[in-house]
């Protein structure tokens, strides 16, 4: 990871609200990335990234960094986060041949099984990393945002193993309709808070904790979960998910003796899909999908299409793709799941769309139910309605896909969608 | 320089004001609330109290600001107001006798002209002698700058108690009309989410004192905000700081008069007077 001093001189900051014309040579690009160039000392990949924050937030973000660097350079420090990760996460995590869905569909699936990690869904991952750097920080407290209320009870779990107060952000709008996880964090010690400004949603719930960090950045450590805000957070989200697609690899290469045709994985902030597709970057031949969520319909606020539909913007602290109207303005979303229900992305996607190592796809809220019921009834898993939205594409896609190997993240199970899926007729 | 630069007429107007009262101040509006009818009016009204109009652009996701700007932002874009409007109205009344304004935006509704040059362009054209971006560091500050200088327009740049003070003299180096003093870790209007502890060591008189002695020799005034709110608070500051920012607080007063069916600029207008009597 590049360190950014302190104070660096004032430099041209070349946003654009149009996309920069794609690189010459986007394979030096993506070398970039793979070799620890990207993200450089600003913090971005390429034109994306940066840390566009309050000046409050600037000595907590840069002593993060800091703190971050010397923590992965210290084998005590990755020993300690091998072992909660070995004993107390239950990893590695499972890769499961889906035989059944395999033959309807044409195609050979397999499942990377995050679902079954402790509290069920790939957020264990990051939040044990980052609450295990809260304690090199030497703060008392610990902040976090939650969408569907995965990350909240990582965070929540995270907190209670390591002994921290624990304040969760969630959008009011998601309070309601991921009552499961409310009740579990509660249970965990946590303290929610529902916001009840904005969309409501997990947009609204972050820029609530970015408020609470501004007022005690130094003793507070914001624990984000999704792969956006300021560097070096999608750094560290990255990071610390990257074990999801090392394992992966290495298990698909045992099992199979090769490597997947295509690998999906679902898309929000992105921060399942970034740990997932990092194992794979490199290796040329495997063929990446991000899945977003279509929604209902094309229109603005039907979708969460962000990379298909926006354009390049500043929000929560980094320059990514953005849904917005023509004045700057964030507009609203929609999604089944609350998980993918966000305007942004994180800046790293944002790069592997522009230099084309990812092709991002949409997946509607049929396509999720369609995905649910699929794994259900052929492969007995229930899935959150976030990987849903990779298997409903899949289904939709199959008989283009006749004969390929497929690796999909399956990143969280879906009993926190009990009351969604009851809707649904599900 | 020896221009009558909107920047330096920005930063002459705060001294003259300080010179003159004590303290000057620094009021600010949401453009668009209550109502866009009232925003050129309104600039009238609390002209003759304020050595600079701080102008704020309504955005979706105000992070560095509490729910008396978030609403007042949320109304104003319910009302309509673009930054292009905005741009416009402000163009419409620029040969008026005014004190300088400032546009305080987040990034993403700038971004929205098209690009540095576009926005400067707009800038000259709607009589704005500085910018206030909350999200934009200093790291990142330096080409929007020069383009906005060549003009004659400044950035502002933002101290806060935690700031280091190698990071302090960066700022002060890179910035134009004032530097405005953030005088809490927390949001604007001093409200932070029930039971949040601070991070701000010492004293806010310390503090002051520090940046005043920083910025002096650049003959740069100081102002205070965040949480100013009643003629004692602004009475402490006469001592500590050229200047106040006065924004939910004035929010606050427009916010009763308006819902009290009143016309909300002669609120706003007691409300300033208020503080210095």
């Amino acid at each position: 990871m590049s360190i950014a001093p302190i104070i660096n001189s004032p430099a041209a900051s070349g946003l654009s609200p149009t996309l920069p014309p794609a690189p010459a040579n986007p394979r030096e690009e993506l070398a970039k990335l793979l070799d620890g160039r990207y993200p450089d000392a600003r913090g971005r990949y390429g034109p994306f990234g940066g840390r566009f924050v309050p000046e409050t937030l600037i000595p907590a973000i840069t002593r993060l960094e800091q703190v971050a660097r010397e923590a992965f350079n210290d084998t005590s420090f990755l020993d300690e986060l091998s072992m909660h990760q070995r004993d107390w996460i239950g990893r590695p995590t499972p890769l499961c041949h889906a035989a059944n869905l395999s033959k309807l569909w044409g195609v050979d699936l397999w499942l990377k099984r995050e679902d079954l990690a402790h509290t069920g869904a790939h957020k264990i991952n990051n939040a044990l990393g980052q609450a295990l750097l809260a304690r090199r920080l030497g703060v008392q407290r610990i902040i976090a945002e939650t969408g569907a209320g995965q990350h909240g009870v990582a965070t929540a779990a995270a907190c209670a193993r390591l002994g921290f107060a624990c304040r969760v952000y969630m959008g009011a709008a998601d309070v309601e309709r991921q009552a499961p996880n409310v009740q579990r964090m509660k249970r965990l010690g946590a303290e929610v808070v529902p916001v009840e400004s904005g969309d409501r949603t997990l947009r609204a719930a972050i820029d609530e904790a970015l408020r609470d960090w501004v007022s005690d950045p130094m003793g507070t450590h914001y624990l984000l979960g999704s792969a956006v805000g300021p560097h070096p957070f999608p750094f560290l989200v990255r990071s610390f998910q990257s074990v999801i697609g090392r394992e992966a690899r290495a298990q698909f290469h045992e099992r199979t003796g090769r490597l997947p045709d295509q690998a999906y994985a679902c898309v929000g902030g992105g921060s399942n899909a970034i740990g997932f597709f990092h194992g794979f970057l490199g290796d040329e031949r495997v063929e990446l999908f991000g899945v977003e969520a279509g929604g209902h319909g094309d229109k603005p606020g039907e979708h969460s299409s962000t990379i298909a539909r926006g354009r390049p913007g500043v929000l929560h602290g980094c320059y990514s793709m953005l849904l917005q109207d023509e004045n700057g303005q964030i507009i609203d979303t929609h999604s089944i799941s609350a998980g993918l229900d966000y305007p942004g992305v994180g800046p790293e996607h944002s790069f592997l769309h522009h230099i084309g190592r990812v092709t991002y796809i949409a997946a509607s809220d049929d396509d999720a139910i369609t995905g649910v019921r699929s794994l259900c009834r052929h492969e007995g898993i229930l899935p959150a309605l976030e990987p849903s939205h990779a298997i409903g594409a899949i289904a939709r896609l199959a008989p283009s896909l006749k004969g390929k190997s497929i690796l999909v993240h399956l990143c969280g199970r879906g009993d926190k969608d009990a009351p969604i899926l009851q809707a649904h007729g599900v | 320089m020896s221009l009558p630069l909107p920047a330096d007429a920005l930063r002459k107007s705060i001294f003259a004001a300080k010179e003159r009262h004590g303290i000057a101040l620094v009021p600010y509006i949401t453009a668009g609330f209550p109502t866009r009818a009232a925003f050129p009016s309104l600039l009238r009204t609390i002209a003759p109290h304020a050595a600079a109009i701080e102008v704020g652009v309504p955005f979706s996701d105000p992070m560095a600001d509490g729910m008396t700007i978030q609403n007042s932002s949320r109304i104003a874009l319910q009302n309509g107001a673009t930054l292009r409007w905005i741009i416009d109205q402000l163009a419409s009344i620029a040969e008026e006798p005014l004190p300088p304004r400032v546009l305080m935006s987040y990034l993403n509704p700038l971004m929205s002209l098209g690009g540095e040059r576009e926005l400067a362009e707009a800038c000259v054209r709607a009589s704005v002698s500085a910018l206030i971006i909350p999200d934009l560091p200093l790291e990142e500050c330096g080409g929007l700058r020069s383009t906005l200088n060549a003009r004659g327009i400044g950035l502002v740049q933002m101290a806060t108690p935690i700031t280091p003070a190698e990071r302090l003299r960066g700022l002060i180096s890179s910035c134009d009309g004032f530097l405005y003093a953030v005088t809490v870790t927390g949001v604007t209007g001093g409200s932070t989410p029930a039971g949040t502890p601070t991070s701000a060591p010492g004293s806010p008189a310390e503090y002051l004192r520090r940046l005043r002695s920083l910025a002096s020799p650049a003959n740069l005034p100081v102002c205070a905000g965040f949480g100013i709110r009643t003629r004692e608070n602004v009475g402490v500051l006469a001592g500590l700081a050229d200047g106040a920012i006065i924004g939910s607080a004035l929010i606050d007063a427009l916010s009763s008069g308006h819902a009290a069916g009143r016309d909300a600029g002669s609120d706003a207008g007691n409300f300033l007077t208020s503080l210095r009597s």
